[in-house]
């Protein structure tokens, strides 16, 4: 395929897209191979069966919002720099890059990280987490033999642990003050030897 | 607790009574034999011809220990062995900090010492013969079987640098540095030269997978250090042995005749016995793979030939003198996978416990006999500086080579290796067996010095393996991250830890696995066209696709619900139709196992039977009803932290090490696994009908936005129920399974950028989309009555999910489901109906039908 001779030159807005995301030239690189591969048609843009098509994916519970999630800006295709842009909000928080008080936060921020996973739970997009958004969260992720009734009471603890203001869902901003998770904890692109 | 503590007396009883027995036999054995050797002059020799010469009237029992002699001692040995693995296992408080090797080998002193007290000679050893020949080959064999194939070869090159030049380097350096501290007067006077520092230097290069993996199973490292130092140790072998020939070689050459030439002779050698050796193991591979296309016949002793076979892969190469741990190692890595998909399921189940039971077992043994081995006067020969020294000198060269080596790779990778890693990569370079059998093979005649070797390389293991290997894990405790202690944590964060989990593992699989380049395609289309074809069954070329099979078993498991559902609506007519379909069944789906179900059920089904006499569970619905409501009640005070921390599925980062030495856990990683793609695949299956049937329309789809999660989670669930009762709510089910069949059909005709062209006034008919040469079954178009076009006879011999349509429709279902759910997502929140789905039935049938 020759992919793996693509060079920093030849993809497009390459430096302005480091320059957001913090990417090295060499995981950019690697991101655009990564990206030809995955777009098997020539197609120029990635499309939800373009994710389906990785196996491994389909291993993944909750594989269908995190693709969802590639798709949320309401186009059916995604291009070089929004792919690269999700990726970015996963890349570990580097402590020698130096932070701006006045530029906005920086894409991997702990913030945009919970974020994104907000994002995954609250399909319908209105700010909180409902008890019917945990409770498919939560079908998708535990096991067969968890039965309903179980999932329901998990549910609700959940909720009735998280929710500060009373009103039987989870806002952002609760969701962000019960989540405790070191954002150290961050994906690496794995590498090649 | 109690019980076990009971359990464990008991052991022990029995152990002292077992290692009574093997003592009180070597009494009875070694006094014979004195007996026999002072009769020795006098009759044949044979005490039991002795004992049958001189016999005056028929005896009814005899004592006849020397016919049973040397198999007798060596099924004690083993079960006294296996039950020291076991009492180590039963003590949990030991277990939780102390390895399990350094306890068998603890436990070896204990016997090795009870042996000795009562013999006072070790009787027992760990002889290189045996353990060369009976111990060590299925133990490499089980690793290379179980070789985690992909992760090893796309870390290839890194795992040879270490192993190769790695143990070189270790070697080397630790030959010439004791050569220079002996020069320097550091051990006394020796009969010791440079080439026989070098010969002992490379035996004690062997890195033991055996101990490595035991104490890094314990500790739990990230995935690409697990396959270094797991591929390192187990090639590392083969190269110390190949090394210690060499210079074995250069030893009996004499050190005055070796000159530029000879070396030369010597790398050369090197080479040709490493890649000789595995090269052995590809043939013998092949020779399994193809062998194994035809062993269908055999069933019952299929999983033999694996076994047979490695180890004639090791005995081959022994025979021809090159490598023969490269040999079976390769062997067991490339037959894997043609193994696995040309052998029956039960085969290969029989072959993974069978290569435990033996690799654990010798593995336990030899522990155990290095234990054993070292109570013993004759071998101690003490001479501190060059023990303490050679100690000293493996552990820092181990550590300087895999520092070196890491620097060095680390430039050419994107992510370094860090330094906690190096560390504790170092820190696994513990010694084992393989060093102590190549040192006891060591020729007394030309090393003068072969007691001291000994001791030393038995000091040296038990170091590693006993102090290395114990405070490997406080090591990595302390070096790690201090960590949240899970029990504070609140649900909503143990439910996002682990989706974060998920996310990342599933940005790790977008953002491309290692080695993705044009190597590895190039290589996976080679292997696909032609060396599947070369190796593997036909019927296993096909069962290997895995979503067809996954497809498959979805299938079924709607026809089964479905024909259930039908039964339980009293409206059998249906299967009157089905005659001729029955007759596709036996022709396009020849899945022995599964498929008389199916059809028996059919049978029944026209012969008015009961179709659920077939189905398992025939517990009626009302008391199940009554179990579940029990359930609830007993549930309601149920902590639901436990049962979160318990179900929720774990990220596939946390099972990756697919390689485990004594546990099944795998197995069960691996249902979940399969769980999970089955639930995705359902709910894409799901979702791609849905999108053919009738939900469709664009229109449609911005009513309910959110009903495509809900709608493909509750599909899935109630998939599940039905699988354990399949008297779950069945209006739904019914709907779906009706579904399942038309969508189907629909499907290998319409492509999904045509779907939304086939919607006519919201009234969806499979029937009506042109270019569809499949149409749905029978029972479908009775349905839907007098609004369907009538399948003709010819188009129906076609079953929808025949394989080969099946086949061509995967990559079809994915991509339609995906769309859909995005189209949905995208869509406004116009309606509240995300509870809408199981419990309005009539509705879900209207828009499907």
């Amino acid at each position: 395929m020759g992919s793996t001779n693509s060079t920093l030159s030849k993809i497009p807005n390459a430096g302005d897209l480091m320059q957001e995301t913090g990417f090295s030239p060499a995981h950019i690189v690697r991101l655009y191979d990564r990206y030809k591969a995955l777009d098997k048609d020539k197609k120029g843009h990635l499309c939800p069966q373009d994710f389906g098509a990785i196996k491994e994916l389909a291993m993944n519970p909750i594989s269908d919002r995190i693709i969802g999630a590639f798709f949320s800006s309401g186009q059916e295709v995604l291009d070089f720099p929004s792919f690269v842009r999700i990726l970015a909000h996963f890349r570990p928080v580097d402590k020698n890059r130096p932070k701006d008080p006045n530029s906005p936060e920086h894409i991997n921020s702990r913030s945009n990280k919970l974020k994104f996973i907000f994002q995954l739970y609250d399909q319908d997009k209105d700010g909180k987490i409902s008890r019917q958004e945990l409770l498919q969260v939560l079908r998708t992720m535990l096991e067969k033999q968890v039965t309903e009734e179980q999932l329901e009471s998990i549910a609700d603890r959940t909720i009735q642990e998280a929710d500060l203001d009373r009103d039987d869902a989870i806002s952002f901003d609760e969701f962000r003050k019960n989540s405790l998770w070191c954002p150290s904890r961050s994906i690496k692109c794995r590498a090649t030897d | 607790m109690a019980p076990y503590s009971q359990l464990s007396f008991l052991l022990t009883v029995l152990l002292i009574f077992g290692a009574l027995c093997v003592t009180s036999k070597v009494q009875i054995q070694s006094s014979s034999e004195r007996q026999s050797a002072s009769s020795n002059t006098g009759s044949t020799g044979e005490s039991t011809s002795n004992s049958s010469a001189s016999i005056t009237t028929v005896p009814i029992v005899t004592w006849k220990w020397h016919h049973v002699e040397t198999p007798y001692l060596v099924a004690l040995w083993i079960l006294v062995c296996w039950l020291c693995k076991l009492m180590a296992q039963l003590n949990s408080k030991l277990k939780s900090f102390f390895p399990e090797s350094a306890l068998l080998i603890i436990s070896g002193f204990i016997l090795g010492g009870i042996v000795w007290g009562a013999d006072k000679a070790q009787t027992f050893k760990l002889v290189p013969r045996n353990f060369f020949y009976f111990l060590l080959p299925q133990i490499i064999l089980d690793t290379g079987y179980f070789m985690p194939n992909k992760l090893f070869f796309s870390n290839l090159g890194a795992i040879l640098v270490h192993a190769v030049i790695g143990t070189c380097w270790n070697a080397a350096a630790v030959g010439i540095s004791l050569w220079g501290c002996y020069l320097g007067g550091a051990m006394g006077n020796l009969q010791i030269g440079l080439l026989q520092f070098l010969l002992f230097g490379s035996l004690l290069a062997a890195v033991d997978p055996v101990a490595v993996i035991a104490v890094f199973e314990e500790v739990h490292v990230n995935e690409v250090l697990f396959i270094w130092v797991f591929g390192e140790s187990l090639l590392n072998d083969g190269v110390t042995v190949v090394l210690y020939n060499v210079f074995d070689a250069f030893v009996s050459l004499g050190g005055e005749k070796i000159n530029a030439g000879e070396i030369i002779k010597g790398i050369v050698s090197f080479f040709v016995v490493a890649f000789g050796g595995s090269l052995i193991g590809v043939v013998f591979a092949i020779l399994i793979s193809l062998l194994t296309k035809y062993t269908g016949k055999v069933q019952i002793i299929e999983a033999g030939f694996i076994f047979v076979l490695g180890y004639l892969s090791y005995l081959t190469a022994e025979m021809l003198s090159l490598s023969a741990i490269l040999s079976v190692t390769f062997c067991g890595v490339c037959c894997q996978k043609y193994v696995n998909a040309n052998m029956d399921e039960k085969s290969v189940t029989a072959v993974r416990y069978a290569m435990k039971v033996f690799a654990n077992g010798s593995e336990t043994m030899i522990f155990v006999f290095l234990g054993v081995t070292a109570i013993d006067t004759d071998i101690w020969v003490w001479n501190t500086g060059f023990i303490l020294l050679t100690l000293l000198f493996v552990l820092v060269y181990r550590f300087m080579g895999v520092f070196f080596l890491t620097w060095i790779l680390n430039r050419y990778r994107l992510v370094p290796i860090e330094l906690i890693d190096q560390i504790v990569m170092s820190f696994g370079g513990l010694r084992g067996a393989v060093a102590y059998g190549l040192a006891a093979s060591l020729d007394e005649t030309r090393i003068k010095e072969k007691n001291l070797m000994i001791t030393t390389t038995l000091i040296v293991v038990y170091f590693t393996v006993i102090l290395q290997g114990l405070t490997m894990k406080p090591l990595v405790k302390w070096l790690k991250v201090k960590r949240v202690s899970p029990t504070e944590l609140k649900l909503i964060e143990k439910v996002n830890n682990r989706a974060f989990e998920h996310i990342l593992a599933a940005m790790e699989d977008i953002s491309g696995r290692i080695g993705d380049n044009w190597w590895t395609r190039g290589w996976k289309r080679f292997e696909d066209t032609y060396i599947t074809w070369f190796l593997m069954k036909p019927e296993a070329r096909k069962n290997r696709d895995y979503l067809f099979s996954i497809f498959h078993k979805l299938n079924l498991e709607d026809a089964i619900n479905y024909v259930t559902e039908a039964e339980k609506r009293g409206s059998l007519a249906f299967l009157n139709q089905t005659d001729g379909t029955i007759v596709n069944f036996e022709k396009k789906l020849r899945f022995s196992g599964v498929m008389p179900d199916i059809m028996s059920e059919l049978d029944f089904g026209n012969n008015n039977v009961q179709p659920t006499s077939v189905i398992q569970d025939t517990v009626p619905s009302v008391s199940l009803n009554i179990h579940e409501h029990e359930m609830k009640r007993m549930n309601e005070d149920f902590n639901a932290h436990h049962l979160l921390q318990q179900h929720l599925y774990r990220s596939r980062k946390n099972h990756r090490h697919k390689y485990s030495r004594s546990n099944f856990s795998i197995n069960q990683s691996e249902d979940e696994v399969q769980e999970i793609f089955q639930r995705t695949m359902r709910s894409r299956l799901e979702s791609f009908k849905s999108a053919k049937m009738g939900v469709t329309p664009a229109k449609k789809i911005t009513k309910h936005p959110k009903k495509d999660p809900n709608h493909k989670m509750s599909n899935g669930k109630t998939t599940d129920k039905s699988k354990k009762h399949p008297y779950g709510d069945e209006d739904f089910e019914f709907s779906e399974a009706d579904s399942a069949y038309s969508g189907d059909g629909g499907a290998t005709g319409g492509s999904s950028q045509r779907r939304g062209t086939y919607t006519m006034g919201g009234v969806e008919n499979p029937a009506f989309m042109p270019e569809m040469d499949t149409p749905p079954p029978p029972w479908v178009t009775e349905a839907e009555a007098d609004t369907s076009v009538a399948p003709s006879q010819g188009a129906q011999r076609y079953l929808p999910w025949s394989p080969r349509n099946l086949h061509r429709l995967a990559p079809l279902r994915i991509s339609d489901r995906s769309t859909d759910s995005f189209l949905m997502a995208d869509a406004p929140a116009t309606e509240e109906s995300s509870e809408e789905s199981p419990q309005q039935p009539s509705q879900r049938d209207g828009t499907h039908m």
